[in-house]
């Protein structure tokens, strides 16, 4: 565990906490730490339980709504603001744990679902004088990139760390033996219920103080920018890619296909939309477990 | 008020169940979920909307063009695809991501194409199209203009689109029921391991069934200028997961449970339209979430989850 952190939890933050300095454009640096974060974030839930979360970009929006409310109406301090958001993705987590009686397709587009019916609330008309409606939150009283930046870090690490966790843990073991077959896993005493739930708040917990911070960094938002079906697919393509319960495979992910997405993407967003959805097809038909798992056969250990 | 809400309903519950119908009959057969479904229906729309536009054909003979065109395509792309994913671990959770993939490709080449400017297809063309029907295989002359049913008036188009669906669903019913393909597609769709050991050559079978799925959604797609409002090549996703609704409602692998889930959702949604016109988009995923906890095998369903 700690070879883990040695090795590849202190480069990526020490990587990202210097690169502001030689690297003039700070929001791509921040919209790296966010994606992996979130791929991390779905690592936890669908690496290693095997749900996967269609609607993940549900708790971000919930953070951000949770962080931007909390300012706008009780003019709290970020930090109180950030807690604030990540409660809110927890709680909507709790109401959503009765999606875990379904299985397979049937959890995600359930979640999927949720996640958009969330967005009709916030984004709907009739609720304006509380979250704005359709005309999008502007929090420039605590706009603090720096900071905001700082924070997104530390949440990052906290995040790495508990991968690793999970990883080198009695938990993560359980957790995964969940995934491959929940009968055995009980009969083997394990808690199937309660350890499938605290993956899934821990990984809600997450997405929430992303989407948190992501609010105070940019500060001017939109309800579809924060519940953008994009950040999910985002989030589960960039894990998948590069290799989920795993700690690297995500970060490589993000690494590549953002960096893809960062070259060609913003100026002609339909060819990227081709490449992208071309990657997705191959990898599930010809790698389906991933970069790592690539690396692996060709005799390279990667955690 | 209450009468026009439910036969709207009715008729918009036809569409729908048009609109879910090959979905599921790709889930029930091959057991994965084509989450590009409303990308073909997209496409469907696109070709009705140049039919119309460049040789000024009618929407109606467009169901047989569109048809053909899509179950032509269907076949390989059930070979390229589908056979690879079924050989994986997880083919039911991968299916969702592939086409996913897939209908980001569809979107794209979409967008690439056409732009992404909002088109529709003038309603005078359904009327003409169905002036020409009523004249060429009745006899009968005919006014286009709105139709009057149980003393309410409703939009042709709606008549239109609600009785094609009917008639495509009727079609399915009498593919599955009463050729022999149809005997062998319902027998994959109860066991493909038993359909195998019987030697039912299963990938023709799912190639076909796959093919008349895609080929549904688009003759669905030639309707939706005139039911879910402008067509754009984004629009997919939403309708999708109104499939899903759908399909979800009715159960999930059963054909002609689509239809009682389609005309439940349509008659929800016209009252949701009635009555609480603001919160009338949240329906689709409040009645997925809702049915989905309180009885995941659908109305219709038997017990098919595990776990």
């Amino acid at each position: 565990m700690l070879r883990h952190t040695l090795c590849i939890l202190l480069p990526v933050v020490v990587v990202l906490a210097v690169a502001p300095v030689v690297y003039r454009n700070h929001l791509l640096l921040f919209n790296f730490i966010v994606f992996m974060t979130l791929a991390q974030g779905v690592n936890i839930i669908y690496g290693f339980t095997g749900y996967l979360p269609f609607g993940y970009v549900g708790f971000f929006g919930a953070g951000a709504y949770g962080f931007s409310l909390v300012v706008m109406h009780l003019h709290a301090s970020p930090f109180l603001a950030l807690a604030a958001g990540g409660l809110a993705a927890v709680l909507l987590g709790l109401l959503l744990t009765p999606l875990f009686r379904l299985s397979g397709a049937y959890f995600s587009i359930a979640n999927l679902a949720a996640a958009l019916a969330v967005l009709q609330v916030v984004s709907n008309p009739a609720l304006e004088h509380i979250t704005k409606g359709p005309y999008g939150v502007s929090l420039s009283g605590v706009f603090d990139p720096d900071l905001a930046y700082a924070a997104a870090l530390a949440i990052l690490a906290a995040t790495l760390l508990l991968v690793i966790y999970l990883k080198n843990s009695r938990f993560g073991m359980a957790l995964q033996a969940i995934r491959e077959d929940a009968i055995s896993a009980a009969m083997a005493g394990i808690n199937v219920v309660r350890e499938r739930v605290i993956a899934w708040l821990l990984s809600a917990l997450i997405a929430g103080l992303v989407g948190g911070v992501f609010a105070w960094y940019i500060s001017v938002f939109y309800p579809e920018t924060v519940f953008s079906g994009e950040v999910s697919i985002f989030a589960i393509v960039f894990a998948l890619f590069g290799g989920t319960a795993t700690i690297v495979g995500p970060l490589l992910g993000v690494v590549i296909l953002y960096g893809i997405y960062n070259a060609i993407g913003i100026s002609t967003p339909q060819y990227f939309q081709l490449i992208y959805g071309l990657l997705i097809m191959g990898l599930v038909l010809f790698l389906p477990t991933g970069l790592v798992s690539l690396l692996r056969r060709w005799g390279i250990d990667v955690p | 008020m209450l009468t026009y809400t439910i036969f709207a309903g009715l008729l918009f519950g036809l569409y729908f169940s048009l609109v879910g119908l090959g979905l599921n009959l790709v889930f029930g057969v091959m057991r994965i979920v084509n989450l590009a479904h409303g990308d073909f229906l997209m496409l469907g729309a696109f070709l009705a909307f140049w039919l119309f536009n460049l040789y000024a054909v009618n929407p109606i003979p467009t169901i047989a063009i569109a048809f053909t065109l899509f179950l032509l395509a269907g076949l390989p792309l059930y070979y390229l695809l589908v056979p690879r994913l079924l050989a994986a671990r997880d083919p039911e959770m991968l299916s969702i991501i592939l086409f996913f993939g897939f209908s980001q490709v569809i979107e794209a080449v979409a967008t690439i194409a056409f732009g992404t400017s909002e088109r529709s297809i003038p309603g005078i063309a359904l009327g003409n199209a169905v002036q020409w029907v009523a004249r060429t295989f009745f006899g009968a002359s005919y006014e286009p203009g709105p139709v009057t049913l149980v003393g309410q008036s409703f939009p042709l188009a709606w008549m239109a689109s609600g009785l094609a669906s009917a008639l495509a669903v009727l079609f399915i019913y009498l593919y599955l029921y009463r050729t022999r393909l149809g005997y062998l597609t319902r027998a994959v769709m109860v066991s493909r391991e038993e359909a195998i050991s019987t030697g039912i050559d299963v990938h023709r079978v799912s190639a076909i069934a796959f093919g008349i799925g895609i080929a549904l959604a688009a003759v669905a797609g030639i309707f939706a200028p005139f039911m879910l409002g402008s067509i754009t090549p984004a629009m997919g996703v939403d309708v999708t997961i109104t499939s899903f609704t759908v399909i979800v409602i009715g159960s999930l692998g059963n054909p002609l449970g689509t239809v009682l889930g389609g005309i439940v959702y349509g008659i929800s949604y016209m009252f949701m339209q009635s009555y609480f016109s603001s919160w009338a988009n949240l329906l689709p995923y409040l009645l997925l979430i809702a049915i989905l906890l309180v009885r995941p095998s659908g109305l219709l369903g038997r017990q098919v989850r595990r776990a």
